[in-house]
């Protein structure tokens, strides 16, 4: 039963092998025409609508990210020159500081110089007063300690009983006073 | 023993056109619509339908689909630049069209119980005559007959019995390979498609055979089945391949088109 059931099949394969379904030529024209269909729909839908929106898209984004990079480039060149703005006005600021700085140091200098002169000089004139004034007592005090020597050696003189005149003491004290 | 599965793993039937609808004849020739329509017209509409959703979103940033398409867009233009210049691109849509119709047609093929229109040699002989036929006719519009310099290189200085002795060689080379070049065309992409598919089916056939019979199909089974994946994975690759021959060659022959002169 087998060998006849396998030849059979054999059979229906050597036919099928005689028409090897690719070159079977009953459905070339269906194959040809629903090709030149369907490829030259899917030519003109891709050529007129798809392909120009897809490039235009890129070349939309293209445009953008170059617009977008200038923009940040002269965003970058603005952010510079205020740099360099704020620098300059920095500077400017710190000289102006120094500058009245040093102005008003120089006015607290003068003033110094001013109070200390005015004290300076009130200093010396009072200690020439004070001087004065020591000198004058320190002179008194001579004259008083001249009389009482004159006083003292007259008393002296006295004891031992010899008289001495005023002149005389008094000139004796003095080259006393002067020699010791 | 096992007819059954004899009869469903036939690794032909794959390739048998059947009649979905009957269509009345065009000037007397049948074009009812067929599982090759079918398939083909699900290609075209996958093609549109995922190019038309990256071009409708349009977006400044795109999301991956969007981007996916754009890099579609990309890379055949980039292959139209590095084979034919920028003159080529004037063939930008067409090569498009021709690359992407293939390669979903390719990819359809690679689904189980699909049919693969491009293993019919009268698709992909079609393809390859439009291709040449634009070649040519452009190639005569825009170059007149300097076009046949294509068949004739030139030589430089040479005295004028060796140029004629050369050419004598030369010239029926030139002619035959540009005549070549449709059937190589379309033959490489149904040969390809066709043997591909052919061999995924055996293998999937002696898993199965294999396993029901017994004995040392048990051996055989897993290995035929290893063998079928591994193929598997091997047409995927033939798959996008083959559709970037055709595309780049056809590149290649406009080139020919816009620069006779080699």
């Amino acid at each position: 039963m087998y060998p006849i059931i396998i030849a059979a099949e054999a059979a229906k394969d050597a036919e099928k092998a005689a028409s090897f379904a690719p070159f079977d030529p009953w459905h070339f024209p269906s194959q040809i025409f629903w090709l030149v269909v369907l490829f030259g729909t899917l030519y003109i839908v891709l050529s007129r609508i798809i392909l120009p929106r897809i490039g235009s898209t890129l070349e939309r984004r293209e445009s953008t990210i170059a617009s977008d990079l200038d923009e940040a480039a002269r965003l970058n060149e603005e952010a510079v020159d205020a740099q360099k703005a704020v620098d300059v006005s920095i500077a400017k600021a710190h000289a102006k500081a120094r500058e009245t700085a040093d102005k008003a140091r120089g006015k607290i200098d003068k003033e110094i110089a001013t109070e200390t002169a005015k004290v300076d000089a009130e200093v010396d004139k009072k200690l020439a007063e004070a001087e004065t004034r020591i000198s004058a007592l320190r002179a008194d005090a001579m004259q008083n300690v001249e009389g009482i020597a004159v006083d003292a050696a007259a008393s002296v003189l006295g004891k031992f009983g010899s008289k001495a005149t005023d002149a005389n003491l008094k000139a004796a004290v003095k080259t006393a006073l002067e020699e010791g | 023993m096992n007819l059954f599965f004899y009869g469903a793993a036939d690794p032909m039937k794959q390739f048998e056109v059947q009649k979905w609808f009957e269509l009345p004849p065009l000037f007397g020739y049948d074009i009812s619509f067929t599982n090759a329509a079918g398939f083909m017209l699900l290609g075209v509409v996958l093609c549109i339908a995922f190019f038309g959703y990256a071009a409708s979103r349009g977006k400044i940033v795109p999301n991956r689909l969007q981007s996916m398409g754009e890099i579609g867009y990309g890379f055949v233009a980039d292959m139209i630049r590095g084979t034919a210049g920028e003159e080529g691109l004037r063939f930008f849509p067409f090569v498009f069209t021709l690359f992407f119709f293939i390669l979903f047609a390719n990819l359809i093929g690679m689904s189980p119980y699909a049919f693969t229109t491009t293993s019919h040699l009268i698709v992909t002989g079609l393809l390859a005559l439009l291709v040449i036929s634009i070649v040519v006719v452009f190639g005569l519009w825009k170059n007149g007959l300097k076009f046949f310099g294509l068949f004739a290189p030139s030589l430089g200085d040479m005295p004028i019995l060796g140029k004629l002795v050369i050419y004598a060689i030369l010239i029926p080379i030139e002619v035959i390979s540009f005549i070549a070049r449709p059937l190589t065309l379309s033959l490489r992409l149904f040969a390809n498609m066709l043997a591909g598919h052919i061999l995924l089916k055996l293998f999937a056939g002696f898993a199965v055979t294999g396993i029901t019979a017994g004995g040392i199909g048990l051996v055989v089974a897993p290995l035929a089945f290893g063998m079928g994946v591994a193929l598997n994975a091997l047409e995927f690759l033939v798959a996008g391949l083959q559709a970037y021959v055709f595309a780049i060659l056809t590149c290649v022959y406009l080139n020919d088109a816009l620069h006779p002169s080699h």
